[in-house]
């Protein structure tokens, strides 16, 4: 998948001249004091799947609640296709939504529910008849047309809701919190049902969710929100190997953060004394901050190396400690590992193989810790 | 932990702590009175039994009696009434049906008139009741919690008066010289007082003021439950505004409009304050009647015939809202 995204087709936010879909020019929503949405703009091109990814109250649902015309902005303007939807009521948007907790309409049938939305269209009869059709195949729901919502499962509710918000082929679904209710199993398969339907159907999708690993896996880009504002927007892989701030650092992933100073500033590398790690952190790539300034270098667990012999290089990019914890969670095992000065350092190891407790390490052993001068990322704020 | 938690009796023994002594008590489990309280409890069945009993000594004996006074003679006695059976002799008992006072009720134009008439109030009344209410219910629905309290609070302040003083005040209202037609001569839109008293209009007026309530306390209960989502998943799917209510919220209410309907249908045909007191006298309602072959005519046959006759014209709405009130209960699982 990665390969065929990589022309500028696929990411058409690389190419200066392509024209968004979505224009959301600083867009700020308050509610009395409260500012849930700050001075946000985003771009959003055709065919993308956009996800606003942020905890409970960070203005993510409010953002897509006022690109589908429920919440007016309070300032700011949004365009959906070079049109400025200020005084568009919902009605006429050309947008549809699946809400988070469906809304399906209890007291008619699912066909009934699909057809909604085609009937305000005043499509002829045998039209809507063959759409609905089409649609409840698309979602595997077309044996249960006749049911009603409360005969239905979590997982058949969300078809049946994900089909209505598709049966007027909008131009761009909006999708609150789409698979919040699944278990983790229907979850993951629905993951990649959507991602289908929407490479099928070219529609453009934006998706709210707090779930990191939902993201990950539908988003083309991810918008990260915290406190109303867009913290960082970019590919998946962009966002998880380069965050822009502590805060998505931490928030996507887990990440090993260390404090330190500044000590070699150059384009094309950069050390780091950190008292917390009790070393120096050399990185391979230069970076924008003033020297001597605090800075973090933050270093994923799975980029980490655990060993019981020394590397080569010991005074850089290298540490020693003593094994706390393991948790052992089949595809791989977190260690946690205190080093020298107490702090706690999060490793993981895939299990590749099958290894005898001798081969393992093992509870309170002495381990070193290394890694490649390109694994952190060194973060200013 | 608090002392209140208490972890099952086993667990506390097996964990070995010692606890407070007067948890010697909850060692070996709780005490067996109270697991036969929990599952053989007398009581539920006296506190089912108490209500059945009520209404079978105050409902279903005296409609017993009447039903029985209905099949009846009239005579000048006390009670006005014939028996239905005697003992001939010992062995022989001498019974007497006597079906013509629902057959007078049909040759008598009187009673089918005031039987139509009273549904026809009845009616009226419950539409224009619906019409108001719905949208003071509406409004109510979607107010804040509490201004919604207080809206309550002032649609069922009218009862703390009583209900015959209200109808009162409708007279001063209402009459020639009352206030609306003294207010209005004054204000020159008209130079002689409107007739109101006495009118259809009059008993419109008194029937729809009084059971508003039971119009609005359903359908506000009905309204209130409503998923503001699905309101807004019409205006998504492309429906406007009143589309969206026509299509989902109206059919959504249909319970709270059956149950609020009948509760003002069903008291409005027998209705008697109000037709007596606002009404006029050419055409009586069914419960005038009713009572006036008891008290001034003193036929009590014909006027338990009368009343049978009113119960099973009211016996079809009130199945129907028991049918619904069934269907809304299966369907809410």
């Amino acid at each position: 998948m990665a390969e065929r995204r990589n022309d500028n087709k696929r990411e058409p936010w690389r190419d200066p001249a392509a024209q968004a879909y979505i224009q959301i020019e600083n867009v700020t929503k308050r509610f009395g004091d409260f500012v849930a949405v700050n001075n946000v703009s985003l771009r959003i091109y055709q065919h993308e799947i956009f996800c606003l990814l942020g905890g409970s109250g960070c203005g993510k649902t409010t953002l897509l609640r006022m690109l589908a015309g429920f919440e007016p902005p309070t300032s700011g303007r949004i365009l959906i296709d070079g049109k400025d939807m200020a005084d568009t009521p919902p009605y006429e948007r050309p947008t549809n939504m699946m809400f988070q907790s469906y809304a399906l309409f209890p007291h008619m049938t699912v066909a009934k529910n699909v057809s909604f939305g085609l009937e305000q269209e005043k499509l002829p009869k045998a039209e809507i008849a063959a759409r609905v059709g089409e649609i409840l195949d698309i979602v595997k729901m077309r044996e249960f047309a006749g049911r009603k919502p409360h005969q239905l499962s979590g997982g058949q509710r969300q078809r049946v809701a994900l089909a209505r918000a598709l049966a007027r082929r909008p131009k761009l679904l909006l999708l609150d919190e789409p698979l919040g209710a699944l278990d983790k199993k229907l979850r993951e398969q629905t993951q990649f049902e959507l991602i289908n339907i929407q490479e099928r159907l070219g529609v453009t999708f934006v998706v709210v969710t707090h779930d990191q690993e939902e993201a990950m896996t539908l988003a083309s880009r991810i918008g990260v929100m915290n406190r109303g504002e867009i913290v960082q927007v970019g590919t998946p892989s962009e966002i998880y190997e380069f965050p822009g701030t502590r805060f998505v650092a931490d928030f996507i992933g887990s990440v090993n953060m260390f404090e330190g100073q500044l000590i070699e500033d150059l384009p094309d590398r950069v050390r780091i004394r950190s008292a917390e790690l009790g070393g120096v952190v050399y990185v391979d790539h230069g970076i924008s901050a003033a020297p001597g300034s605090n800075v973090w270098a933050a270093i994923r667990p799975e980029k980490i190396n655990i060993s019981r012999t020394a590397p080569a290089d010991v005074a850089e990019n290298c540490v020693s400690g003593v094994v706390k914890e393991i948790a052992y969670m089949g595809d791989l095992s977190i260690y946690l590992v205190r080093i020298g000065s107490g702090k706690m350092v999060r490793v993981t190891l895939p299990n590749v193989e099958r290894l005898s407790d001798d081969e393992r390490i093992l509870w309170d052993e002495n381990v070193f810790l290394s890694w490649h001068s390109s694994s952190p990322v060194v973060l200013s704020q | 932990m608090s002392r209140h938690m208490l972890p099952r009796p086993s667990a506390r023994l097996l964990s070995g702590r010692l606890g407070p002594w007067w948890e010697l008590f909850y060692r070996f489990g709780p005490p067996r009175w109270t697991i036969y309280m929990r599952h053989n409890w007398a009581g539920k069945r006296l506190v089912i039994s108490l209500p059945y009993l009520w209404l079978l000594l105050f409902f279903l004996a005296p409609f017993i009696i009447v039903f029985k006074m209905s099949f009846s003679e009239v005579r000048l006695a006390m009670p006005p009434y014939a028996p239905l059976w005697q003992w001939v002799t010992e062995k022989a008992i001498d019974v007497h049906l006597n079906f013509g006072n629902y057959l007078f009720l049909l040759t008598d134009g009187l009673y089918l008139s005031s039987y139509l008439y009273s549904l026809k109030v009845a009616a009226i009344s419950t539409v224009f009741c619906l019409l108001i209410a719905y949208p003071m219910a509406y409004a109510m629905a979607r107010s804040s919690p509490a201004t919604r309290n207080l809206y309550l609070m002032l649609i069922i302040l009218p009862f703390w008066t009583s209900f015959l003083l209200r109808v009162y005040a409708w007279i001063g209202l209402l009459k020639n010289n009352g206030v609306i037609n003294n207010v209005l001569m004054a204000l020159g839109v008209i130079d002689e007082p409107i007739t109101m008293m006495q009118t259809d209009f009059a008993v419109f007026i008194g029937i729809v003021y009084s059971y508003l309530p039971f119009m609005i306390l359903p359908l506000y209960s009905n309204l209130e439950k409503h998923d503001f989502t699905l309101l807004e998943a019409a205006a998504d799917l492309g429906a406007g505004p009143i589309t969206s209510f026509l299509r989902v919220t109206l059919p959504l209410s249909i319970p709270g409009i059956i149950a609020g309907s009948l509760l003002v249908f069903i008291p409005a045909v027998g209705e008697y304050v109000i037709p007596s007191l606002l009404g006029s006298t050419d055409q009586l309602m069914i419960g005038r009647v009713l009572s006036d072959e008891f008290f001034a005519n003193r036929d009590w046959p014909v006027a338990s015939a009368v009343a049978i006759a009113m119960l099973l014209l009211l016996m079809v709405p009130i199945m129907l809202f028991q049918h619904f009130q069934a269907r809304e209960l299966a369907g809410a699982k």
